[in-house]
């Protein structure tokens, strides 16, 4: 007995009276959904639809509707179509389920139901057109205090000496997306776009192609489980180091880029055999435990000398702030913590959506803990996963993050629509893809643009937010709970981010 | 709103309260009535070598026996006595003010480089957490006291009788409260060793430093944004050593536009000092106030959202929000200016 076919996700149809038969959908959509007849009719294969919105944003009569679960189940609380239809699948195909993006499970949402201060009366709100507005972020270690005497002449004479941080006049930096996960042209726009705007962007573990050397000095390069791309000039290109331990969308499992994204660029930049599978082993092999990873970032200094920030990335898990304080306690410039709203190219559904834990609670308790244990100081805290607006920023900063890493925002700067199938590498916006032809959709220039709107934009709306609420520096954000208020969160959550009710 | 003045004479000749007290009272525009306070150094000569604990008590009974009992464990009381009042018919009393005169055990607090010191400090903040219900420090330095109270500035100064005391630094504050109306411990200066403070303004960034003096080793528990002020000078002053005029680049730093314009130098030390002391910046509108046993320093924040205003005549500096609070208590007053925003005005003793 067939167990038949699972009910269409998405159902598209064109409005035949605007439709002009220009074939742009055909042309435009790489899943092949529309097809043209030997007479010019336009055929639809609602089947193949992901939702990418491709179609529908290249016509131009706006003759094309999609509807969402155009056909219902019996409708059940417990037994969602999600549930029932991921079943069949795997009956069918006995293998893990692979998605695409950020958790889509759900689960409420920390930051919406935080809000933020403002000033009346008591302090006046600054004008940050009329005041100076002070965003720019320093990455790295900071020592506990300074040394600092007053000589006899009179003069004041500093006696310690600072380690290498990074300067961001931003706040928000772009997260790592490797090559091969994402085009060559969609990293030339972040990088492009992180150098316009002061900022940084991540190489992911996927090697520093050629093209990206221009904007080297706003590159932080990945040294991941896999090594790949990883030499001696690539450690000297970067900016900053970053070590990738784990990754908010799946927590303790490794990454695999399908061999089919490994064409002969890739291939080189990763220093790979083209054609074969890239696959991060879950944990690096060199690293079983914390001191072996303050060997690994001593390692990263010594090569080289010292002159570079090194990062350490860890997914947001239950003991997060643990492990931030066992990596704060090395030598490492920053720990970034990935909360499970992050973003991927692929990973197993059941990680995706049940793995790791919220990054508004993840940088609370981090923040504490370094806090608790005077130790704040060694690390900068850099927060990712899930974050869409500046409001998201500001809360987190409150929360006590030093910056962001956007990565799903940067993308749908550039064109995506969050369809979630990035590891099929058809991404019809030229986006997570190496086909050429799809690929050469996507300009760096206009591109770059679009993304350094966005940083601009919300460092904007960073500047407006903190003026209302009588603050010019970042540095006087961070941390600054007080600011924020819970608005329907439960006690326990509350606690967590020691953060008050609203009307408290 | 509120009035604060601070006055020192650097040569160290005593002032009786009776001119700070009308001059804190001319700027009664600026309170409500309901917070009014002095700091004065220099007042307990007999005494200098003792912390002079000065401590609310809700009543004599038990939260004195429960203080009793932990100071003396940690250090010898040489005197104590209920501070000298006399009833006002504005002022309701709701505590009785006590002080003792403490010289701590130094052998008893190891692992510090200034034990009696910490000794003082950890009595302060284990009283205040609320450990000890119904007792509040709020004064703790050698040889200087702070006498406060809710009310007007006049019928606090003759509760205490204000006139009585000699010193050769004064600080006043006159309180518009929002937050913690009528409560005692509310009013300024708020103090800690010899570090008292009088502020006017509120800091928006009191959330972030306030988790910075709490990772290093203090509680704050009054309920008021000032005194993390006392903390921080405390911390910055007496455990990194910083010059006052460093303490003040930390709290109220030159913008980065500035900081980029300065010499290599310079620039080096405001970006060190910035990075370092990133959460003990203060934000948001305030005039300060800070007076130690040495001298006293005023500043403003960035942009100065507070007035503060400077006056000199011969070896006395005043600073307050007002000119004519300064005029009052000292008509000759020669040489009036404002100082600019952030910068620091510093009277020293010169001895």
């Amino acid at each position: 007995m067939s167990l038949g076919s699972v009910p269409l996700k998405y159902r598209i149809q064109i409005d035949r009276q605007q439709c002009m038969q220009c074939m742009r959908c055909v042309y435009n959509c790489s899943y092949g959904v529309f097809r043209e007849e030997d007479d010019g009719n336009i055929l639809i294969d609602s089947r193949k639809c992901t939702a990418c919105h491709r179609c529908i944003s290249m016509c131009p009569r706006d003759a094309i509707n999609l509807s969402e679960h155009p056909v219902d189940y019996r409708s059940h609380p417990l037994w969602t179509p999600q549930a029932r239809e991921d079943v069949i699948n795997q009956s069918r195909s006995g293998r893990i389920v692979l998605a695409g993006m950020g958790n889509a499970k759900d689960y409420p949402i920390i930051y919406d139901r935080l809000v933020l201060d403002a000033c009346q009366v008591t302090n006046p709100s600054i004008d940050p057109l009329r005041e100076p507005m002070e965003l720019r972020t320093y990455l790295g270690q900071k020592p506990s205090k300074l040394d600092i005497r007053k000589q006899e002449n009179g003069e004041i004479k500093l006696n310690t000496k600072l380690s290498p941080n990074l300067e961001l006049q931003t706040p928000i930096m772009i997260g790592h997306m490797s090559y091969g996960a994402i085009s060559l042209n969609a990293q030339l726009s972040l990088a492009k776009a992180a150098a316009k705007t002061g900022t940084y962007m991540g190489t992911g573990e996927g090697g520093l192609h050629k093209d990206i050397y221009p904007y080297q000095d706003n590159v932080i390069v990945q040294v991941a489980s896999g090594r790949f791309g990883v030499d001696i000039n690539y450690l000297d290109r970067g900016a900053a180091i970053e070590i990738k331990i784990g990754q908010g969308a799946k927590p303790g499992i490794g990454g695999h880029l399908p061999g089919e994204k490994v064409c002969t660029d890739v291939s080189c930049t990763r220093m790979i055999p083209a054609g074969s599978d890239a696959i991060s082993p879950a944990p690096h092999h060199d690293i079983y435990s914390i001191e072996d990873l303050a060997q690994l970032v001593r390692g990263l200094k010594e090569a080289t000398e010292w002159k570079k920030p090194v990062f350490v990335k860890i997914a947001a898990v239950h003991n997060v702030a643990a492990v931030a304080a066992g990596i704060a306690r090395s030598s490492a410039d920053a720990v970034v913590i990935d909360g499970f709203r992050g973003g991927t190219g692929a990973a197993p559904k059941v990680f995706r959506d049940n793995v790791g834990i919220p990054i508004e609670a993840a940088i609370a308790s981090v923040d504490q803990k370094l806090n608790d244990q005077g130790i704040r100081n060694k690390v900068s805290v850099i927060a990712s996963g899930g974050i869409r607006n500046s409001a998201d920023i500001a809360k987190s900063i409150a929360l006590g993050a030093d910056a962001v890493y956007i990565g799903t925002a940067a993308l749908i700067s550039m064109g995506c629509r969050v369809c979630g199938n990035c590891y099929r590498g058809l991404c019809p916006w030229g986006i997570a893809t190496q086909r050429e032809d799809l690929v050469s959709r996507l300009d760096p220039e206009v591109e770059s643009e679009h993304v350094a709107n966005l940083i601009k934009s919300w460092t904007l709306e960073l500047s407006e937010l903190m003026g209302a609420a009588g603050i010019n520096s970042i540095e006087s954000l961070r941390g600054n709970r007080s600011r924020l208020r819970g608005y329907m969160l439960d006690e326990g959550t509350l606690d967590v981010l020691q953060v008050k009710p609203v009307g408290a | 709103m509120c009035g604060i003045i601070g006055v020192i004479d650097r040569q160290k000749q005593k002032m009786n309260g009776s001119g700070i007290k009308e001059a804190l009272s001319l700027m009664n525009e600026r309170g409500s009535g309901e917070g009014a306070g002095y700091a004065a150094y220099g007042i307990y000569p007999d005494f200098e070598d003792c912390y002079a604990l000065h401590i609310f008590f809700d009543n004599l009974v038990e939260p004195k026996s429960k203080v009793d009992d932990i100071i003396q464990k940690w250090g010898r009381v040489v005197h104590q006595e209920e501070i000298p009042t006399k009833e006002q018919p504005n002022l309701k009393r709701s505590h009785v003010p006590w002080r003792y005169f403490f010289k701590p055990y130094t052998d008893l607090m190891t692992g510090s480089l200034t034990p009696d010191e910490d000794i003082v400090k950890y009595l302060v903040m284990e009283i205040n957490s609320s450990t000890i219900e119904g007792a509040l420090v709020f004064s703790s330095g050698k040889n200087m006291g702070v006498f406060k109270a809710a009310g007007w500035p006049e019928d606090v100064a003759n509760f205490y009788k204000i006139d009585e005391y000699e010193g050769y630094i004064w600080l006043a504050h006159n309180r518009y409260p929002t937050n913690t109306p009528g409560w005692w411990g509310g009013a300024h200066p708020f103090n800690l060793l010899n570090w008292s403070v009088v502020h006017n303004g509120e800091i928006t960034s009191y959330g972030t430093n306030q988790r910075y003096v709490e990772s290093n080793g203090y509680q704050c528990t009054m309920y008021t944004d000032t005194e993390v002020v006392a903390y921080l000078f405390d911390l910055l002053g007496r455990h990194h050593e910083l010059p006052s005029e460093i303490i003040v680049k930390a709290m109220a730093p030159p913008f980065w536009d500035e900081i980029d314009e300065m010499n290599d130098k310079e620039r080096e030390l405001n970006k060190a000092i910035r990075l370092t002391y990133g959460p003990a910046l203060m934000n948001g509108p305030f005039a300060i106030v800070v007076a130690t046993h040495d001298g006293i320093v005023g500043f403003t924040d960035r942009i100065k959202l507070r007035p503060l205003v400077v006056g000199e005549h011969g070896s006395r500096l005043y600073i307050s929000s007002e000119e004519a609070a300064i005029r009052t208590m000292d008509p000759q007053v020669e040489d009036i200016h404002m100082p600019g925003a952030g910068e620091p005005v510093i009277g020293r003793v010169v001895t």
